[in-house]
């Protein structure tokens, strides 16, 4: 290293030095941790002592092959949570990119009065505590809240929200007269893949895990819906116009000048919604501890009780990393299908 | 104009539509304030009325007679040390990111990037192990520490002083002045735009944080407004509707950051644009 610049040396110890707070921080509470976890993961320890003392019986991989390939209950519980956060996602992320784009475009509305207003009514509750809104959606569909208020004005009659573990897609099915929810066909009920049979498979959302669906979906819209804002502020005025003086109908200009320019911001909302609605936690935590039945049962939520309730430490890491894998897997099959197809 | 008349409807339908979407988001936060002052039978008997029947501050007695003024107090507490370390921090690494040549800058970066997004759900186990580890667990340092300094902010610092030109501080260089006393007195009073921007999003995230409180401590002593809260709703005290009581603790753990929010609203959303420049 020579000819280097006077005070270099100096430069590169204050750089260190600027950094250092962070760079220790961020390794004791977040590098250290995943490391330790992974030993964790790999042994039956119970919380008592230090994970490395040399009692801590080693298990090897037992704690990740009994989520996928063995007969039990750690299996079941796992499938279980992993059926309902599928729908949860399914639901919850075109939902909310939808809703998001839909309040950005008319928030975007140049002539409209109060857009100030009504973009931080939409954003509101997106800044307010997940625990504080839970508890007001608690109230709201409870037995005697305002959501079955509401339907009994229109004379119907609405479910226990929360203790009623029907799937929608059983009762759905159920409606449409296709299969009788009390007694499924047999067919379905026979076997399935990874313990689950393919009619619980098929149960959709829970009527208990929809409330947590509508109140994500509420919550989590606003901030989307000022990404979707940013990047149609970013559209030159004048692109539209042209099209429009072009002879473009307004829905041509739609499809074709606005919607491919928002593709990198749709894009991103569509990863970033994904990655966090499968790390669903706080609703469920406060709104339905998994229950009932466990149709409210998610990964990140089973990963939590397994360790601090049930004491398997060991299980409750390996779930948290089977999730980590499960997002990291999904954020770069979307990022394939939705790639740039550039000429 | 022959489509005037059309245009008209359409525009009363437009703002028809927009203010029952408005109402959709806003009524569960009216919901929750009226029902908060009214009696339990009211609140049971008329969950839509945005007015309590006979507004009393029973609810509110009630939340009192708990431990939340102490997690009140926590909530701050923790906002504010919290919140005075990111700021510091975040900047100070941010800066020499930006501006300071110093070997593995580039590797550090990248590293930092990688922990945004690290999902934070992996790692609720992993933090309790290393505070467990290292005897933090249960203590107020298990509160504060872990979360003091944040990737997040980090970036949204280093793409700030990227953004402001170099000449000033290489003046004040010229004139003398030392890495830290021009980070110090040049370039921090030139950030404060994004040392606000930062100062809110860590109030908000802070003051909101959950699912850490869950892993770092399990006295009542120590528990922060939503974890108490939490407690609250699925404790022994969750026994039984008691919706006024509930909702009242809801209310406070709300009203902080809305009024954060109604007195710096361009900020919070610089920050979610910030922040969706980093995915």
């Amino acid at each position: 290293m020579t000819g280097r610049r006077p005070g270099a040396a100096k430069e590169n110890l204050a750089g260190w030095l600027f950094v250092a707070p962070v760079v220790v921080i961020l390794g004791l509470f977040m590098l250290a941790p995943i490391l330790m976890a992974m030993w964790v993961s790999l042994t039956d320890w119970n919380g008592q002592g230090s994970p490395f003392r040399a009692g801590v019986p080693f298990v090897g991989l037992d704690n990740y092959t009994r989520l996928f390939a063995e007969e039990g209950l750690a299996r079941q519980d796992f499938m279980t949570s992993v059926r309902n956060n599928v729908y949860y996602v399914a639901i919850v992320v075109p939902a909310q990119t939808g809703l998001a784009l839909g309040l950005a475009l008319i928030v975007n509305g140049r002539l409209l009065r109060g857009r100030t207003f009504f973009r931080a009514a939409f954003y509101f509750p997106s800044v307010t505590s997940s625990v504080a809104i839970s508890v007001v959606f608690l109230f709201v569909f409870a037995n005697s809240g305002a959501v079955n208020g509401l339907l009994r004005l229109f004379g119907v009659e609405g479910p226990q929200w929360f203790a009623d573990s029907r799937g929608i897609l059983h009762l759905v099915l159920g409606a449409l007269g296709v299969v009788d929810p009390d007694a499924p066909p047999a067919a379905l009920t026979g076997g399935g893949p990874f313990g689950l049979s393919w009619w619980e498979w098929l149960s959709g959302p829970s009527v208990a895990m929809t409330t947590i669906i509508v109140l994500v979906v509420w919550t989590t819209s606003g901030t989307f819906m000022l990404m979707f804002l940013a990047a149609l502020q970013n559209i030159p005025v004048t692109l539209e116009e042209a099209a429009l003086l072009d002879g473009a109908g307004r829905r041509q200009v739609f499809t074709h000048v606005t919607l491919p320019l928002l593709k990198p911001t749709m894009f991103l909302v569509l990863t970033l919604g994904m990655i966090a609605t499968w790390q669903v936690f706080d609703q469920v935590y406060v709104m339905s501890q998994g229950n009932p039945a466990k149709t409210t049962l998610t990964p990140a939520f089973l990963s939590y009780q397994t360790a601090f309730n049930g004491f398997e430490y060991g299980s409750g890491t390996a779930i948290s990393f089977v999730l980590f894998a499960i997002i990291v897997v999904l954020t770069l099959v979307q990022r394939w299908v939705l790639r740039e197809r550039r000429a | 104009m022959p489509d005037r008349k059309r245009s008209l409807a359409s525009t009363f339908a437009g703002y028809f539509i927009l203010i029952f979407v408005a109402l959709v988001f806003l009524y569960p936060f009216v919901i929750q304030i009226a029902t908060s002052f009214k009696t339990e039978p009211d609140a049971a008997a008329n969950p839509l009325s945005p007015l309590p029947h006979l507004a009393t501050l029973d609810g509110y007695e009630r939340v009192f007679g708990t431990d939340l003024p102490l997690w009140l107090g926590n909530s701050l507490l923790v906002t504010v040390i919290i919140t005075t370390g990111r700021v510091l921090l975040d900047s100070m690494a941010g800066y020499a990111l930006a501006r300071l040549r110093f070997r593995g800058r580039r590797a550090l970066f990248a590293t930092i990037v990688a922990v945004i997004a690290v999902p934070g759900v992996v790692l609720f186990i992993p933090k309790f192990l290393v505070l467990n580890q290292l005897g933090m667990y249960d203590s107020y340092t298990a509160l504060i520490l872990p979360v003091i300094a944040d990737a997040a902010g980090v970036f949204i610092m280093k793409q700030f002083f990227e953004s402001i030109p170099v000449t000033v501080e290489e003046a004040a260089r010229i004139d003398g002045a030392g890495v830290f006393r021009t980070f110090w007195s040049v370039v921090l009073p030139m950030a404060r735009p994004a040392l606000l921007t930062l100062t809110i999003i860590s109030v908000q995230s802070s003051w909101n944080e959950f699912p850490h409180t869950l892993v770092a401590v399990q006295d009542p002593a120590l528990f922060t407004l939503p974890r108490g809260l939490a407690d609250l709703v699925s404790g022994s005290l969750g026994k039984g509707t008691q919706y006024p009581l509930k909702l009242g603790a809801a209310v406070l753990a709300t009203v902080p950051v809305a009024i954060v929010f109604v007195v710096f609203q361009r900020y919070f959303v610089r920050g979610a644009n910030e922040g969706s420049d980093k995915g």
